[in-house]
Parts: structure tokens; C-alpha cells; sequence
């Protein structure tokens, strides 16, 4: 294969994983390459990146599909000294022998040691040898597995504590150095399963999708930290781009005292039009978020985003249900820290259950009982929940009566829509009411916010 | 590519020593992203987040290279007239009327459409220019997207067409760096016509040399201690992580209280120069364990 073939398949492997790479792009890179030539891999990495590459969060998918087309190394990790000084490859004494000096080096955070490592750890502890054609005999899991990486992180929490580090922090340090760590196994696993089986069959599925594109109902542990970090950048992105569009669109009527005042210094011609400022007008907003299972998530992220926007609405109310209704306007105030708001939601949920089945009906009738007024003939009205009610009587009219109380109603559906309608779902019948949207990930809610605003 | 005696860098190994030598410590990317605008004669589009010296890499750029710096600040509302050119209302209108009837419409005509009354702004200004030149057009995501448009035709040709005098091309191309905070998303088009630069928060080692340049008569080991602070205080979640900026800014706080040792009680009281949010202040003072 030559280098231009590879060149070509890396380009269309990043096109599959959602980089739009342009064919004028695809040219820079190679004049690029031209230039600095090809004997340093970091350089060759970064004139790809720099040409191609022109989205922060698409990096982390190209590092990884640059390390299955344009591999650092080929063959196994291991030192071959090692092996014919007849240390063995997997043994006990090898495992302690291992762990001991990956201790060490996640303790110094030394990374390029820590790759090696992590090659090596693949090489002794992952192979999985005599597995029937097709299937892969490479696994970061038996590798990771045997080194019980549990046990790692307790040391390495300890090591950083007795360096002076608080206990929180050595926690979260340790939790993310050795996450790292697994993440540069599972690299290099797929460095070898792409050596034996070609790049192409690997890219397909090892590319994870952006975290805009992430589905919040699959969101793992790890996911939903990243996700929080995310809000507050953008919402900030959100609220910028809404003050410019009202901006633009604030342009009334002539203002003919200004334009002639400004003729002036025209000389009496008017070159310049002046014009009016329109009224800006604000969406008053009243939020009812399902927090039952893992739906929550999905209302969680909903309303710390809208809370984040509050000056781009005139005023907010929110409340959680599951089948009870309780009102958590109180636990936003502005400038409060999202991650203790968060926590204090997810302890307030429990004023939301009395039985702990997710009940709509109920809620819905209790909202009209209780906070009627909340609605108004200036306020929207947003539902946020997957409408599956557990069979339950689901109070059609108090919805009726809810969204013709509102100006506007949404309802904001976490689930594919595919899903919809399946099991106790009841997305058609609230969604003849009010209008149910699909929202799975960052990238359909901060839209649906957008045009909400 | 067709060798050619320019200003700028002539390898990335070059750009690294060359930015080093103006005080610019650049990484390996930083280094070949540079090399590669000059050596490509394509803009270079640079994100991140506030604070980490993206407008300082094209300063630094300009000082290295003994080229000019043109500087276009973007903002909302920028118009054609505030980035390419403009004609100058008020000196043609006292031509006009300074000529009196005399004249022939004709004459006055091509007249008052020359050289004399075209009000250069930066972006022609920089096309224009025959000496080595840096165009800063800085936080291009604050303008409207019309702009944008205006942007690809003068990034692409670098060529300016003004309908009274004809077109206008560079003889020497400027190197063009353009900074976004990614406050909004810039269109395919122009992004694909950029080089693109991610700046992030710099490792432990290569901020403590930023801070121990930016700062003269800083201890090694205060240096040491803030950068490690600064670092801590990145891993938390807070509303805006503290940037190199920011470092700096500290560093030139603690030498001007005299501040030797950077003990808990001392980050505990200098922490609003690093942190410019309370909640995210309370944050770090119960996540450090600081007494207040």
C-alpha cells in the first residue's frame, strides 16, 4: 500500500466518523506534508490536524483514528531482551513486577512512560490467543481486568494524599489519571486488533461520538461530568448569539429627529438613517421536569441550561414530579455553583415521589390544584419527560386545561422517537395536546432553546 | 512549492527559537502552525478559551519576523466600512462644493473618486502594504456573518475590488492570524480556507516558563508552587478556569506584596486575582480546605 492510498483512507475514515474534510483541505494537508516532510510522527500528526481538523471537539476523534491509520509503533510492546532473559510473560511475579512500576508512574504523571506501559500491559495481560477467525485477540477488559485497576487508584490516591494533596482532590486526580490510563490500553488494543484486521473495520466502531452528539439517555458516569462541564460554555454561546440576533432584528421604525440631527455633519444630506429601538419582549417560562430513573438526567441538564439563560427570559418557574409536584424555582439563584445546584436537585427529588412510580396524570392534576397561577397568557409552558405513565389515569383534561392557559406549550421527549408509543409510552395522545418534540442530545436542546428564547 | 526568500519562519524547529527569543514560548503545534502559515500563505484560524495567548502569538509573530502588525478588532456590527474601506463624505462634499460652477460634472466626478478621499481601513491596509505584514483579525466570532462573507473574499485572493478605482491585489501577502473565542460557530467556508490552531491551558513545565519569562525576579519555587495551585485549581469545575493571563497576573501580585512563600493563607487571600466569579471562589476555598 503506498503512503498516498493511506493518505486517501485516513481522509475518508474521518469523513465517516462526521468531519466534514474537504477535498481542498485534503490538498493542504498533503502540500503540508510536502513541506516538513514525514520523519517525525507529532509533526506529520499536527499538519493533519492543523489543515484538517478545524473543530476543538472533533480532535479527540481524529487522535483517534490518526492512531489506527499512522500507528506509533508496529508489533508488541514488550523488550525483547526481557522476553529472552526468560522472564515470563504473564505470571504472578510479572503482574506485581508491573503493577508496581505503573504505580510509580501514575504517581509521577509521566505520560509517555505511561503509554509504554500501557502497550506493555496489552501485550502481556490482553492477548487472547487461539480465538476462532473474526473474533478479535486483543482485549483492553482482560488486561485492564487483571491488573485490577480498583487497586491502582486506591494507591494512587493514597501516594497523592501523603504528597500533600486533599483527600477530594487526590480522589478526583487519581480517578482521572487512571481513566487516562485505560483509555491509552484500549487505544493501543485497537492498535493491534487494527494491525491484524486493517483500520477500516476498526474505525467503524471504535469512534464514540462527540459530546453534542451524545445521547442523554445512554450517557455514562463519565458522560454526564463532561456534559455538565458543557452547559456554562454554552449557554454562553446560546445567550451571544440570541442578544445578536435581537440585535439585528431591534431595528423599528425611522427615527426622524436623530436622522436629521445626524444630516449635520452631511451638510443637511441625510446619509445616515437613524432608526427606533423595538420593544424587547420576553418569554416568561414554566418548566415541569419528570425526575423519576433515567429520565432525570435529561431534566437535570434541561434546567440548569435554561437557569444558566435566565436573563434571556423574563421569568422562570420550575417544578420535578414523579408523582408528586414540588416547586425548585428556590434552588437556582444567580451566580450559584452548577454543581452544588445540582446536587441539591438531585436530594429534592425525593420531595417529588410519594409512591416512587412515575404517575403523569397526577402530577398534571396537582399543578392545576396547586400552582394554577402559574400560568398565564404571557408565559410557555415546557414538559420535559418520556410520557410513560405506568398505565395510569393521565388527566387529558388538566393538560388541555394547562397548555390553553399558556401562550405557547412544548413538550421536550429524551426518547427516539422510533420508541415512542411502545410499551406504557403515551407520546401520541399528550403529543395531540401539546406539541412533543424529540430532544436526545446537547445539540437538539440547545436549538430547542434557542427558538425558545 | 516553489522556494522563495521570506520573512517568515523557515522551519518549525526555527519558529520555536525565533518566538522564544521575542518571549513567546510556543509548544510543537503552536511552532508548526506558524511555520506552516507563512510557508502555505494561508490564515491561520486560532480558538481557546480567554486568557491563553492567542492575540499574543500574532504579536509575537510580528516582533520574530520584523513584520508589521495590522490589527482589524471585531465587533458586533462591523461593517464594510469599518474593515475594507470607506470614502471620505465630508472631504468630497467640501470638494464639491469648494469647486465651484466652473467645473465640469465630468472632471469633478473622477475627481473626488481617487486616492485622495478613499479612507483606508485595516483589512485594505494590509493588502496594500508592500513591507512584511501580520493582519490581526481579532475575535472574528463577535462580528455578524455577513462580515464573514466579506472576510472569505479578501482571505482567498487577497485582493480588494473598489468599483471606482478597479482591483486592488497584494503584491506581498500578509500573514493573517484570526482569534476566536468560539462564542459562536464560524461558517465551513471560512474555516476551510484556515489553518486551524487549538491553544489549550500549557502543562506544568511550560507554564512555569511562561510565568518565570513574564515575570522577572519571581522564586523558581514560588513558581513552582502557584503553577501547581493554578493546576489544582483547573480540575475543579469552575465557571472560568484560570488562564495563563491569569497566572501572570497572580505571579506579578505576589512579587508586588512581597509574597515569598505561597502558603494557604496567602492563596486563600490573593485568590481573587485568579478567580473572577464568587461562587467559583467559594468553590475553590472549600475544595483546597483554605481557611478564610
Amino acid at each position: 500500500m503506498t503512503l498516498l492510498d493511506r493518505h486517501i483512507e485516513f481522509l475518508e475514515a474521518l469523513r465517516g466518523a462526521g468531519l466534514p474534510v474537504s477535498l481542498a483541505e485534503g490538498l493542504d494537508a498533503v502540500t503540508a506534508l510536502g513541506l516538513i516532510g514525514w520523519n517525525d510522527r507529532t509533526q506529520v500528526k499536527e499538519a493533519y490536524a492543523a489543515t484538517l481538523v478545524k473543530r476543538a471537539n472533533q480532535r479527540a476523534t481524529f487522535d483517534g483514528l490518526f492512531e489506527l491509520y499512522f500507528p506509533r509503533m508496529v508489533g508488541s510492546g514488550v523488550d525483547a531482551e526481557a522476553e529472552a532473559a526468560g522472564v515470563a510473560k504473564d505470571s504472578p511475579e510479572a503482574l506485581d513486577e508491573f503493577s508496581s512500576r505503573l504505580a510509580e508512574a501514575l504517581e509521577a504523571d509521566d505520560t509517555e512512560l505511561l503509554r509504554q506501559l500501557a502497550a506493555e500491559a496489552v501485550a502481556r495481560f490482553g492477548a487472547m490467543p487461539g480465538r476462532g477467525p473474526g473474533l478479535s485477540s486483543w482485549s483492553s477488559y482482560t488486561a485492564l481486568r487483571r491488573l485490577s485497576t480498583d487497586e491502582l487508584t486506591a494507591r494512587l490516591i493514597e501516594g497523592l494524599q501523603q504528597g500533600g494533596w486533599t483527600e477530594e482532590e487526590a480522589a478526583r486526580a487519581g480517578n482521572r489519571r487512571v481513566g487516562r490510563f485505560a483509555g491509552l490500553v484500549e487505544a493501543d488494543a485497537r492498535r493491534r486488533i487494527a494491525e491484524e484486521k486493517g483500520p477500516e473495520q476498526i474505525a467503524k466502531i471504535a469512534v464514540r461520538p462527540t459530546i453534542e452528539k451524545l445521547d442523554f439517555l445512554h450517557a455514562r458516569r463519565a458522560d454526564l461530568e463532561a456534559l455538565r462541564r458543557e452547559i456554562y460554555p454554552l449557554a454562553r454561546r446560546l445567550a451571544t448569539r440570541l442578544t445578536q440576533e435581537h440585535h439585528a432584528r431591534r431595528r423599528g421604525a425611522v427615527d426622524l429627529r436623530r436622522t436629521l440631527r445626524s444630516s449635520m455633519s452631511t451638510g443637511g444630506v441625510p446619509v445616515d438613517l437613524r432608526y427606533r429601538p423595538k420593544r424587547p419582549h420576553r418569554t416568561e417560562l414554566v418548566i415541569l421536569c419528570d425526575v423519576s430513573g433515567s429520565v432525570s438526567n435529561f431534566a437535570t441538564f434541561t434546567l440548569m441550561l435554561v437557569f444558566a439563560l435566565r436573563e434571556q427570559f423574563g421569568k422562570v418557574r420550575a417544578f420535578t414530579f414523579v408523582d408528586e409536584i414540588h416547586e425548585v424555582t428556590d434552588y437556582f439563584r444567580p451566580g450559584a455553583d452548577l454543581v452544588d445546584t445540582m446536587t441539591e436537585l438531585t436530594k429534592a427529588t425525593e420531595h417529588s415521589a410519594r409512591m416512587g412510580r412515575t404517575n403523569y396524570g397526577r402530577a398534571f392534576s396537582l399543578f392545576q390544584e396547586r400552582h394554577a397561577d402559574a400560568l398565564g397568557p404571557k408565559s410557555s409552558l415546557l414538559v420535559l419527560g418520556d410520557a410513560r405513565s405506568n398505565y395510569s389515569d393521565l388527566a387529558v383534561d388538566s393538560l388541555r386545561g394547562m397548555a390553553d392557559a399558556a401562550r405557547h406549550s412544548y413538550w421536550l421527549n429524551p426518547e427516539v422517537r422510533t420508541q415512542w408509543d411502545t410499551g406504557d409510552s403515551e407520546a401520541t395522545r399528550y403529543g395531540s395536546i401539546i406539541e412533543m418534540r424529540e430532544c436526545r442530545n446537547l445539540t437538539q436542546l440547545s436549538e430547542f432553546v434557542h427558538d425558545l428564547a | 512549492m516553489p522556494s522563495r526568500t521570506s520573512s517568515w519562519f523557515s522551519s518549525p524547529a526555527e519558529a520555536v527559537t525565533r518566538l522564544g527569543d521575542v518571549g513567546y514560548l510556543a509548544d510543537d503545534s503552536t511552532a508548526l502552525t506558524s511555520y506552516l502559515a507563512g510557508a502555505l500563505e494561508k490564515p491561520v484560524l486560532i480558538e481557546g478559551p480567554a486568557g491563553v495567548g492567542k492575540t499574543e502569538l500574532a504579536k509575537a509573530i510580528t516582533r520574530a519576523t520584523g513584520a508589521e502588525l495590522v490589527r482589524l478588532q471585531c465587533y458586533e456590527g462591523l461593517d464594510e466600512a469599518r474593515a475594507l474601506y470607506e470614502w471620505n463624505y465630508k472631504k468630497q462634499l467640501l470638494r464639491i462644493q469648494a469647486a465651484g460652477d466652473g467645473q465640469a460634472w465630468e472632471e469633478t466626478h473622477d475627481d473626488i473618486f481617487s486616492e485622495e478621499f478613499l479612507l483606508t481601513r485595516p483589512l485594505l491596509t494590509a493588502i496594500r502594504r508592500d513591507e512584511p505584514t501580520v493582519l490581526l483579525i481579532d475575535e472574528v466570532d463577535k462580528t455578524d456573518v455577513e462580515v464573514e462573507g466579506l472576510l472569505l473574499e479578501v482571505l482567498s485572493d487577497f485582493q480588494v475590488t473598489i468599483p471606482e478605482l478597479g482591483t486592488m491585489t497584494s503584491t506581498r501577502r500578509p500573514l493573517v492570524v484570526l482569534t476566536s473565542n468560539a462564542t459562536r460557530e464560524l461558517s465551513e467556508a471560512l474555516k476551510r480556507r484556515c489553518l486551524y490552531l487549538h491553544l489549550d491551558y500549557p502543562d506544568a513545565d511550560r507554564e512555569r516558563d511562561i510565568v518565570l519569562s513574564q515575570v522577572p525576579g519571581l522564586d523558581d519555587n514560588v513558581a513552582r508552587q502557584l503553577v501547581a495551585v493554578v493546576g489544582r485549581l483547573r480540575e475543579l469545575e469552575l465557571k472560568k478556569a484560570p488562564s495563563i493571563a491569569e497566572s501572570v497576573d497572580w505571579a506579578r501580585t505576589l512579587i508586588a506584596l512581597e509574597i515569598t512563600d505561597l502558603s494557604d493563607k496567602a492563596v486563600a487571600d490573593t485568590l481573587g486575582v485568579v478567580l473572577k466569579h464568587s461562587s467559583d471562589v467559594d468553590r475553590a476555598v472549600r475544595e483546597l480546605r483554605l481557611k478564610r
